[in-house]
């Protein structure tokens, strides 16, 4: 028997509100948890480790390609008006502003965020979470609640890492293939550079790494039926973390720059 | 004197499907409770609504008297502390190896100092017959029987008052599943702490309770001492105790 296009709309639109709810829940339950003690410094130390650190090359070499693909493609069509002084204004404005944190933020949420969601996601199943409840530690502080902050802590740094790095990449590109004179070039950078470019860039990377571990870890925490239920856990947490990232991008864009 | 554990009338539904309707029982401080029953009976969740792993839909669950459906973060802490809990799956933490595992709860949860928790959890690990190197291993190195024992020395290592065993012989072939069932004997009276089990393994039913009920349809349709068992004039028990397919349980199976 066929469903009411009607009643299938309805169906949907609940269980997008009720994700929606659930995810708020979520979110307010692991905030409410990290600002009470105990706080697990060994395991926000290990989780600053894993996203931090350990996703230091793959962060840097997608902003050193796309700072050498910016100066390229700018170069393209700025040649045509003859205003190539204006590349490196482009370059780093670019990176600081969007590529920076939206690149490096995609990057995490799919090395990191689908590594949380398994990882939590296999505790779940296999009852390791109920372990923790039943050895008087509190899941949600022990697990969530330290790779949220890690997250927020570290996701600045790595863009900060992927701004210098993707500056570099159009350096590269702009002194040793375009022949801009280096010196130029470095100081229309910094000339054009405001601080407002940069911190935009950190602020989103704070919301992007509270966005990753809060997909990975909710979708970890919720998951159910085995291997499959870890998998489709994985698979939901990078999709939502990304969309999430794409859609907070655009809002925190506005809260900065629209007039 | 008051029950250690007092069930009344506890109900759990999952959706449409009701789990439990309406659950008494009574464990008396020192006793060793099995709860027995067929596979997808609700025994795990029975153990899960006594542990606060899961909220009872209606009823009480009082531990020393406590009513412990609603409590607090920090009063559900102080009664959990009473507990410890052996795993169905064992339930080790990967990422530890088998020491930290042990030394979990008393590093965590009660502040012991990483050595001091050190050689508790070797002591622990003695306890259950694993040498002091075994400690120093990562789960996934270990058998299903030596996981087994390492979980129960995680589950004795704060000392609880009450320890629950979720199909501690699940899995095992039956001289260690003996071996197992001594441990817990052992553990459980050198601790002097009170023991709800669930399994369906007889064997292991008759070794380690003094006392069995027989969960069969969301409800307690048998209890009584161990030794009565053979003799409960129950169908439901004659039935599952010898592992007849005829009888008053109906498996859902659908004929070929």
């Amino acid at each position: 028997m066929s469903v009411p296009l009607i009643t299938l709309l309805g169906r949907m639109t609940l269980a997008f509100l009720e994700a929606i709810g659930a995810v708020s829940a979520f979110a307010v339950q692991a905030v409410r948890f990290a600002i009470q003690p105990p706080w697990y410094r060994q395991q926000i130390l290990r989780q600053v480790m894993e996203i931090g650190y350990y996703s230091l090359p793959v962060v840097g070499l997608t902003a050193i390609f796309t700072g050498m693909v910016l100066a390229l493609q700018s170069y393209t069509g700025f040649a045509r008006f003859s205003a190539e002084s204006a590349i490196p204004n482009v370059v780093v404005v670019s990176l600081t502003r969007e590529l920076g944190p939206v690149l490096a933020g995609l990057m995490v949420a799919g090395r990191v965020g689908a590594a949380m969601a398994a990882e939590i996601g296999t505790m779940r199943v296999t009852e390791q979470i109920d372990a923790l409840t039943t050895l008087s530690t509190n899941p949600f502080k022990y697990l969530v609640v330290p790779r949220l902050i890690a997250g927020i802590i570290t996701l600045p740094f790595l863009v900060l890492v992927a701004d210098i790095i993707g500056v570099m990449g159009g350096y590269l590109v702009g002194v040793y293939k375009l022949d801009f004179n280096d010196v130029a070039y470095l100081r229309n950078t910094i000339d054009f550079l405001q601080f407002q470019d940069v911190f935009s860039g950190l602020v989103k990377a704070a919301v992007f790494g509270f966005l990753i571990t809060l997909m990975g870890c909710y979708h970890g925490y919720n998951s159910r039926g085995g291997a499959q239920g870890v998998g489709m856990a994985t698979t939901n947490a990078v999709v939502s973390a990304s969309i999430l990232i794409l859609t907070f991008n655009y809002f925190i864009t506005e809260a900065f720059f629209a007039r | 004197m008051s029950p250690k554990i007092s069930l009344k009338g506890v109900t759990k539904s999952f959706g449409p499907k009701k789990v439990l309707q309406g659950i008494d029982l009574d464990v008396a401080t020192g006793e060793s409770v099995v709860v027995i029953g067929g596979s997808g009976t609700g025994k795990s969740v029975l153990l899960k609504c006594i542990l606060g792993l899961l909220r009872p839909d209606s009823g009480s669950i009082c531990v020393d008297g406590e009513e412990t459906a609603d409590l607090g973060d920090s009063v559900r802490d102080r009664v959990m502390r009473k507990f410890g809990m052996l795993f169905q799956g064992g339930a080790l933490f990967d990422s530890l190896r088998v020491w930290e595992n042990v030394a979990f709860g008393p590093i965590q949860s009660d502040g012991m100092a990483p050595d001091a928790a050190h050689d508790v959890a070797i002591a622990k690990l003695g306890a259950v017959g694993l040498d002091p190197e075994v400690g120093e291993l990562y789960p996934a190195e270990l058998s299903g029987g030596m996981q087994k024992r390492v979980a129960l020395a995680r589950a004795i290592a704060r000392e609880p008052e009450i320890i629950f065993f979720d199909e501690p012989t699940t899995g095992l072939d039956p001289i260690m599943a003996d071996v197992i069932n001594n441990l817990i004997v052992k553990s459980v009276s050198d601790l002097g702490a009170t023991a709800v089990s669930i399994t369906h393994d007889m064997a292991s039913a008759r070794k380690i309770g003094h006392r069995m009920a027989m969960l069969y349809g969301g409800r307690l349709v048998w209890q009584g001492p161990t030794s009565e068992v053979d003799r409960s004039g129950n169908p439901y028990v004659d039935q599952f105790i010898h592992g007849r397919a005829e009888g008053p349980i109906q498996m859902q199976v659908r004929s070929l």
